[in-house]
């Protein structure tokens, strides 16, 4: 997703002059080539995240379209009050991205987990919340961002779900996409961690158990239409995504299928409990570790069902 | 094409930015008694700085106040709003009965400033430690875009004692903005006690040399010296410079002057009448 969003992000700034790309002194091999070909467009803030989003901010309200970058929460908490008053307040066109979302770097431990990302974003005003699932998404989030501006927020993940374009599809911001039509349950998944909800609904089908799955690369503005839609017509809503289960997607679309009225047979939140991990590991084992993996999203989606049949 | 201080087009009196100050403090002692609100003493100290800048020092048009050449500049120190929304009044860039609205339900002239709605504030500050990095984004901006444009920011002194802006300072000093000018409002005095009491500065300007600064130090509350001081910027050419505003918080009003509890304390009933009485608020200023 990062090689994606930096091929896009290069053809765009070969157009554009106007785009600036500034890292927070990472990206190390990644974002050489880019250096090279617009010295003028690219920027090492250094390590100094809060000054990069101001300098960021200043830089958007004379008229750039800027890029932050760095790894898990260093673009987005570390600076959270320059996002929120800075560039927020200011509807200035900045756009955070941050590589490595969930447990992208499951071995560096707690400080390089995003898990708490998505929920605390989606609550700043004027920011749009980006969670691709995969390549073709990340390339066509950042093709949208530099069409409509920030705020924004851009979480890439290392890993990548099979969620490419089917035959002259159009990517929308702010609309899910069905990969998959179901009526027995619904997941709707952010993220590369869409591969394990995929995972599930082939687990499942082999029972016979069919599934919707909703590939929600916009957690922010949230398809308000989809969520309600898939609670009315599917048996169940199972929410996955690699971040607490406190305010992210379960909670967004929880949210929003109370407000439509659409009360889903059951509703089930995979996601991190309200704990820090202090282990580590790959990111497929933490995802097991955590039953975020297909087979235990699968077991729990089953137990649901069976809640809801008995 | 030169693009100049309108204000000081039009009076071009040395005696124009006296009056303007005293203006400047008058309308914030009303302002923060009809308001009853705090922060007064901040105001009154920069009230001299703002002065000379929206009088004279900085490019700016009240008639055309997002015109791409003017000079920026950032209230940092943004619970001296109430100073900048009077600068701004004063000299043109919205009605002076809009200063009433001040702290008022519905109102959008914020305690701390805000720049929604009101003509000629470049950034909302409130926060401490916000408006020097952006600042600084907007100088690298001008630098970009070949730009002539300046880029003042007016901090407080307690305000440097948030980390952010030390990396400002540094990302500053690194990539030679000296189109950016950081004024330090140091009156000595933060929210609880003296600045040395509670997170020493000193050696200030040594500090801000360290990071490649170009650093004076002025009386500021002399006009003729900030004039001066502002007018030889860049102090060094490709050094962002600073300067250190010796400021005595309350300024003008004897029985503020010096004490921390008008941080917080909003003037009332004599001590409303005493303040103006001081400022000579009946005479035609």
């Amino acid at each position: 997703m990062r090689d994606a969003f930096i091929r896009e992000l290069t053809k765009a700034a070969e157009r554009d002059p106007r785009i600036i790309l500034i890292t927070g002194d990472l990206g190390f091999g990644v974002l050489t080539d880019f250096a090279k070909q617009f010295p003028k467009q690219f920027l090492n803030a250094g390590v100094a995240e809060q000054n990069m989003t101001a300098i960021a901010c200043g830089l958007a309200l004379e008229g750039h379209k800027v890029f932050t970058y760095s790894i898990a929460n260093f673009t987005t908490l570390r600076c959270l009050e320059q996002l929120r008053n800075d560039v927020c307040y200011h509807q200035a066109d900045v756009t955070a991205v941050a590589v490595g979302g969930g447990f992208s770097y499951g071995q560096l431990g707690m400080s390089h987990f995003a898990t708490e990302d998505i929920a605390i974003l989606r609550a700043l005003p004027e920011m749009k919340v980006f969670t691709p699932t995969g390549i073709w998404e990340a390339e066509e989030a950042t093709k949208a961002i530099v069409a409509d501006g920030g705020p924004a927020y851009l979480r890439l993940d290392k890993g990548k779900a099979a969620s490419d374009a089917a035959q002259g599809e159009m990517f929308q911001t702010g609309k899910a996409r069905m990969l998959r039509n179901g009526r027995d349950v619904c997941f709707i998944a952010s993220g590369a961690i869409l591969s394990e909800a995929i995972a599930a609904a082939d687990v499942l089908a082999q029972e016979g158990i069919s599934s919707r799955v909703l590939s929600l690369h916009t957690v922010k503005p949230l398809d308000t239409r989809a969520v309600a839609d898939a609670a009315r017509e599917c048996g169940g809503i199972v929410t996955v995504e690699e971040h607490t289960v406190l305010g992210g997607v379960g909670g967004a679309v929880a949210e929003a299928c109370l407000e439509a009225g659409a009360l889903p047979g059951f509703f089930l939140r995979i996601g991190l409990p309200d704990v820090f991990p202090s282990i580590v590991g790959d990111q497929d084992y933490l995802r097991k570790e955590f039953s975020l993996d297909g087979a235990s999203i699968a077991t729990r989606t089953r137990e649901c069902l069976g809640r809801i049949s008995s | 094409m030169t693009f100049a201080n309108a204000y000081w087009d039009r009076t071009n009196d040395p005696d124009a930015l006296t009056s303007l100050a005293k203006r400047i403090r008058i309308n914030a002692v009303r302002m923060t008694n009809s308001g009853n609100s705090s922060h007064v003493g901040s105001v009154l100290s920069i009230a001299d700085i703002l002065a000379t800048l929206y009088g004279r020092v900085l490019r700016v048009d009240a008639a055309n106040p997002r015109a791409p050449e003017r000079d920026r500049f950032i209230l940092s120190k943004g619970h001296a709003g109430a100073g900048v929304y009077a600068a701004l009044a004063e000299t043109g860039f919205f009605p002076i009965e809009n200063l009433t609205r001040h702290y008022q339900n519905g109102s959008n002239l914020s305690g701390h400033v805000s720049h929604k709605n009101v003509p000629g504030v470049e950034l909302s500050t409130g926060s401490l430690g916000h408006g020097l990095g952006v600042g600084t984004g907007m100088a690298l901006a001008a630098k970009l875009q070949a730009k002539c444009h300046r880029v003042f920011v007016q901090m407080s002194d307690g305000e440097c004692d948030e980390g952010s802006n030390w990396e400002a300072i540094q990302f500053a000093g690194h990539h030679r903005l000296d189109n950016l000018i950081a004024i330090i409002d140091y009156n000595k005095i933060q929210s609880l006690t003296s600045t040395e009491d509670t997170l020493a500065l000193e050696p200030f300007a040594d500090k801000w040399r360290a990071f490649n600064w170009a650093v004076r130090e002025v009386d500021g509350h002399d006009i003729g010296a900030l004039v001066r001081a502002f007018e030889a910027i860049p102090h060094e050419a490709g050094r962002p410079s600073c300067v250190i505003a010796h400021t005595t918080k309350g300024k003008g009003v004897s029985f503020m002057e010096n004490n921390v509890l008008w941080h917080y304390r909003s003037p009332q009933g004599a001590e409303f009448a005493a303040a103006l009485a001081e400022l000579d608020a009946d005479s035609n200023a």
